[in-house]
């Protein structure tokens, strides 16, 4: 058995560290999707957190009625979600072109609103319970700590999301358009690139990101109509740090978080939930912009 | 004064001249509004649950007590102490409420004291659990029908100190309740020469119990004592299982479990499990014939705090029926007099300090092969007689005792 | 003038409304046309869209409310001791969020608001999860009793009034003109000469001290502080009210206040109650796609079109 660090159990430091990085993965994938979205529509989208309950709640849909369990819910989840909020977008947010970017947010809230409401008194507030998937129940013992599997998987899951996001913005031809429409998208459509059908399916992707982290989530905690609403905002402030610049940015920066978050729960643990926002005043004080943000 | 209050009064003022049997009946109608937790962690364990056992005390006076109507009233207070003052304030300024019933959690019985205080109403607190009720926090209307956290921790806590069971690490949802019933349960099991190795406050409710049960982990304490209830109790039951706490030697006690929890987790994650427990559907005939009557409206088995909340509503009305009068401090004295006889309590006595005294049961989960269907989850352990439960009346810090 | 015949007749009727309505539901519904007439002085007028303010209302009902209760302060100095402290608060999360704008100024004052609000969970002095109850009303001037609920009316309407003055002489002053001109175009106002940053800065504080006054006045009323009112739910309600009544008019984050708060009770005691917050967030939507000018906005377009 290792020693005490500093007065602190080994498996306490590493076992929230440990936390700290699954929760850091969530983050990741959440305000990589935002970041997505904002790319392209220039605005926030404050539904992200219901999008992520959605995705949630298509697990125990989805394993229920269509019995095709966790694993094809990983697939189905984020697609059915991601139509849903493509189809949002080519209804709803295509009518704000052109008014202040502001009130596509407040669009996106009473969207948040509805949403969640619909499914508090469909569901009630306290939601259902999902199995975590028989192929990874358990876990290892790691001599510091008791790994469950399926925290691992969801690490691996996360990464592996958020490495194949950036190779599609970054290495092919769709993430070439996508970027440049982030540019200039008058020029792009010039080019003859359908950019509102491109928006469309930014827009469809960020909410899928969103809902795959629902996905992942369902077996962890109750499946609960609230469940994104309070998580949203910290990913807000993990955004605001990072800038809303570049993939890579959103990643590194939702992952340390977590991390941070996780330190500050064995050495400070009542300022566990303040964290991340005193960092966000921290380096709003330092680099405005935020740590990856291009301009000021 | 307002206008349409002066309105009202003079209208009923008509009606009792109209109806001399309702003559001591205020406005000709006896009112209970149920406040209750409808959609939240605790809607299981009280909700819609708790409003159909009220009209299930009002049915059996047919409606009607001391020959005026009886009404419900009922509203969804999401657990938050502020909607349930301000619904509990309207009802009483606007819609001659005389009683308010249910009222889980401790947070909305505090605030729902105040108002019945200042509006001199009668109280029935059935869902809420901390024991303060009836002592420094107490009204002199405030009514504490079902259990309370000194009857949990006499209940489970000495059972378990008594196994060997003796260094505890507490998960605590941080509000009233968890703290009294860490607080009540802390003092058990140092009574019984156990100790208390230390406490993790979680956020009510909490959804991921994965960093708190890892510091219990740390903690080495033999028992990991769950001071919160319903979805939490849950939630951190599922947790202890997936981080392999129960694997290595630890045991969970849940401090306040209740039927629809053991429902919820399956016989097979909750056999062994012990908890204390103010009624059980299957104690006798009485209970099992109420209960069926409840079953039939609702499609699950009563919980305590709904079998309770029937019970205080049914004792109020009788003690109105009695008396013939809703004069809140003469149905009180009617009900401290009358013992509490029905399907919940026997020889039930309410005390000066608001406590309903009665039997309490330490009961163990099933085994999956010793139940034989749904709902047939409890043995009977022991009986806590209620003097052992709740204590003696001088223990009380209630001012008007 | 025609204005001035207008707020006359709507101050007539709030005196006499009291005997028809609920006093306690007159009280909240005034103490709502407060906060969102003090948000107004910031999206309205300052263009700022601040996500955060529900930490200056709920804020102040704390302290005042600790002060009534623990300190018992006179009733008056409580509320005022409130409003205060959210200035001080807004001064720090403005000098924060000023740093940048749009987007980014909503999502900061989100965050540093989100901050407060679990500094206020985990605090003893707002009991947290309890909530802080058994606030005395106190005496009004050291004699008006105010737990008389029409006493308690007059006293609301009282400050309400006065708050409500404040606030329109501020849009119409010079400070207020300018601020306009930093929202219709910042740029020109810096090269004009003028300190933009501290113009927003001093209407934020302006704005957080006049929720802070509509907070602490809500505790008194209802004897309580909770952590309903600094959750961020509450800061998106007041953007609501605002922007339903009509951004950037004098009265018209009052009467969105009024038609929320009335919307709020109607549903909440019929059979659409728990659907409270899909009809919020229906509103919302219908107000951004087709409503942009609010209900007062849209009503001064119809009266400058049809006269």
């Amino acid at each position: 058995m290792l020693t005490d660090l500093l007065g602190i159990p080994p498996q306490v430091l590493f076992g929230q560290l440990m936390l700290g990085l699954i929760n850091g993965a969530f983050y990741a994938v959440l305000s990589l999707g935002l970041a997505v979205i904002f790319g392209l529509l220039n605005i926030v989208n404050f539904a992200h957190g219901a999008f992520y309950m959605l995705g949630a709640f298509a697990t125990v849909a989805v394993t229920q009625y269509l019995g095709i369990g966790y694993w094809g819910a990983l697939i189905v989840a984020p697609l059915v979600v991601g139509a849903f909020g493509a189809a949002i977008e080519y209804f709803l947010l295509r009518r704000l072109t052109g008014v202040d970017h502001l009130y596509g947010l407040l669009l996106t809230f009473g969207l948040a609103l509805v949403i969640e409401g619909s499914f508090v008194k469909m569901f009630g507030a306290s939601g259902l319970p999902y199995p975590v998937p028989a192929q990874l129940t358990g876990g290892v013992n790691l001599g510091f700590m008791f790994l469950p599997w399926y925290r691992g998987w969801v690490v691996v899951a996360s990464l592996a999301v958020c490495i194949a996001t950036w190779f599609l913005f970054e290495r092919t031809k769709i993430g070439a358009y996508l970027r440049a429409g982030t540019e200039n998208p008058k020029l792009l459509q010039a080019f003859g690139v359908n950019v509102p059908l491109l928006t469309t399916l930014a827009y469809g992707y960020g909410v899928a990101l969103a809902a795959f982290a629902g996905v992942l989530v369902a077996p962890i905690t109750q499946v609960s109509p609230l469940m994104g609403s309070n998580l949203i905002i910290v990913v807000f402030a993990v955004v605001v740090i990072g800038g809303m610049g570049s993939i890579m940015g959103a990643v590194v920066t939702g992952l340390a978080m977590g991390v941070i978050e996780g330190l500050t729960r064995v050495f400070w643990p009542e300022a566990s939930a303040t964290v991340i926002f005193m960092v966000m005043a921290i380096v709003l004080v330092l680099r405005p912009a935020g740590l990856f943000g291009k301009t000021a | 004064m307002n206008i349409l209050k002066k309105l009202s009064l003079s209208v009923s003022a008509l009606a009792m001249v109209a109806s001399a049997a309702s003559a001591e009946i205020s406005d000709g109608v006896v009112k209970i509004g149920v406040l209750t937790d409808m959609s939240g962690t605790y809607s299981d364990l009280s909700g819609e649950g708790a409003v159909v056992a009220t009209q299930m005390a009002i049915d059996e006076f047919g409606g009607t007590v001391a020959g005026a109507p009886i009404e419900i009233v009922s509203a969804d207070h999401q657990n938050k102490a502020d909607i349930a003052a301000n619904k509990a304030r309207e009802w009483g300024d606007t819609q001659q409420v005389d009683a308010f019933a249910e009222l889980v959690t401790t947070s909305v019985a505090l605030a729902v004291f105040e108002v019945a205080k200042q509006q001199n109403k009668i109280a029935l607190v059935s869902g809420a659990a901390s024991s303060p009720l009836t002592s420094d926090a107490c009204i002199p209307t405030g009514l504490h029908w079902t259990y309370n956290t000194r009857a949990l921790a006499v209940g489970t806590g000495s059972a378990i100190v008594k196994e060997g069971g003796d260094s505890w690490y507490f998960l605590t949802a941080d509000y009233a309740f968890g703290e009294a019933l860490q607080g009540d349960v802390t003092k058990v099991v140092e009574a019984e020469g156990g100790t208390v190795l230390g406490a993790a406050k979680h956020p009510f409710p909490a959804s991921d119990f994965s960093s708190f049960v890892l510091q219990a982990q740390a903690s080495g304490a033999k028992v990991v004592g769950l001071a919160n209830a319903g979805a939490d109790t849950i939630n951190a039951i599922k947790a202890a299982n997936e981080f392999g706490l129960v694997a290595a030697g630890q045991k969970v006690a849940g401090l306040l479990v209740f039927l629809t929890d053991v429902h919820a987790l399956g016989l097979d994650t909750a056999q062994g499990l012990q908890m204390t427990v103010s009624f059980y559907w299957d104690l006798n005939d009485e209970t099992r014939a109420w209960s069926q009557k409840f079953f039939e409206k609702t499609g699950k088995m009563p919980t305590g705090v709904q079998a309770g909340t029937y019970s205080s509503v049914l004792h109020y009305l009788r003690a109105i029926e009695a008396t013939g009068s809703d004069d809140t401090d003469t149905v009180l004295a009617k009900m401290r007099e009358m013992p509490v006889n029905d399907a919940f309590a026997t020889n039930g006595v309410l005390r000066t300090d608001g406590r309903m005294v009665h039997d309490m049961f330490l009961a163990e989960v099933k085994s999956p092969a010793e139940s034989s269907g749904p709902w047939d989850y409890l043995k009977i352990v022991r009986t806590i007689p209620g003097e052992e439960a709740y204590g003696p009346l001088s223990e009380s810090n209630c001012p008007t005792k | 003038m025609n204005s001035k015949i207008g707020y006359l007749i709507a101050f007539a009727i709030l005196l006499v409304l009291p005997f028809v309505v609920y006093p306690v539901f007159l009280m909240k519904l005034l103490c709502f046309a407060l906060f969102a007439s003090a948000f107004n002085l910031i999206l309205g007028f300052g263009g700022l869209l601040s996500f955060g303010h529900a930490a200056f209302f709920g804020g102040a009902g704390y302290i005042t409310g600790h002060a009534l209760k623990v300190w018992g302060l006179p009733t008056e100095l409580g509320i005022l001791f409130g409003a205060l402290t959210a200035g001080l608060l807004g001064l720090l999360i403005g000098m924060l969020a000023i740093r940048r704008q749009g987007i980014y100024f909503a999502m900061i004052t989100l965050a540093m608001a989100q901050m407060v609000y679990f500094i206020f969970v985990s605090s003893d002095f707002t009991g947290g999860e309890n909530g802080l109850q058994g606030v005395p009303r106190g005496y009004a001037l050291g004699f008006i009793d105010l737990q008389n609920d029409l006493s308690m009316y007059y006293f609301v309407l009282a400050i309400f009034v006065a708050a409500f003055f404040i606030i329109s002489r501020t849009v119409n002053s010079p400070f207020g003109q300018v601020l306009s001109a930093i929202r219709d175009n910042e740029d020109r106002a810096t090269s004009l000469g003028y300190d933009v940053d501290r113009y927003k800065l001093l209407a934020f504080v302006l704005s957080a001290t006049f929720a802070g006054l509509a907070g602490g006045t809500k505790t008194v009323v209802f004897q309580l502080a909770s952590l309903t009112d600094s959750h961020w739910h509450m800061s998106g309600e007041v953007v609501l009210m605002t922007l339903l009544g009509g951004l950037g008019t004098i009265a018209g984050p009052s009467v969105g206040a009024a038609i929320i708060i009335t919307l709020q009770n109607y549903l909440a005691s019929g059979p659409l109650g728990a659907w409270v917050p899909v009809v919020l967030g229906v509103i919302f939507v219908v107000c951004v796609l087709a409503f942009r000018r609010g209900v007062v906005g849209e009503l001064h377009a119809f009266i400058k079109k049809s006269f």
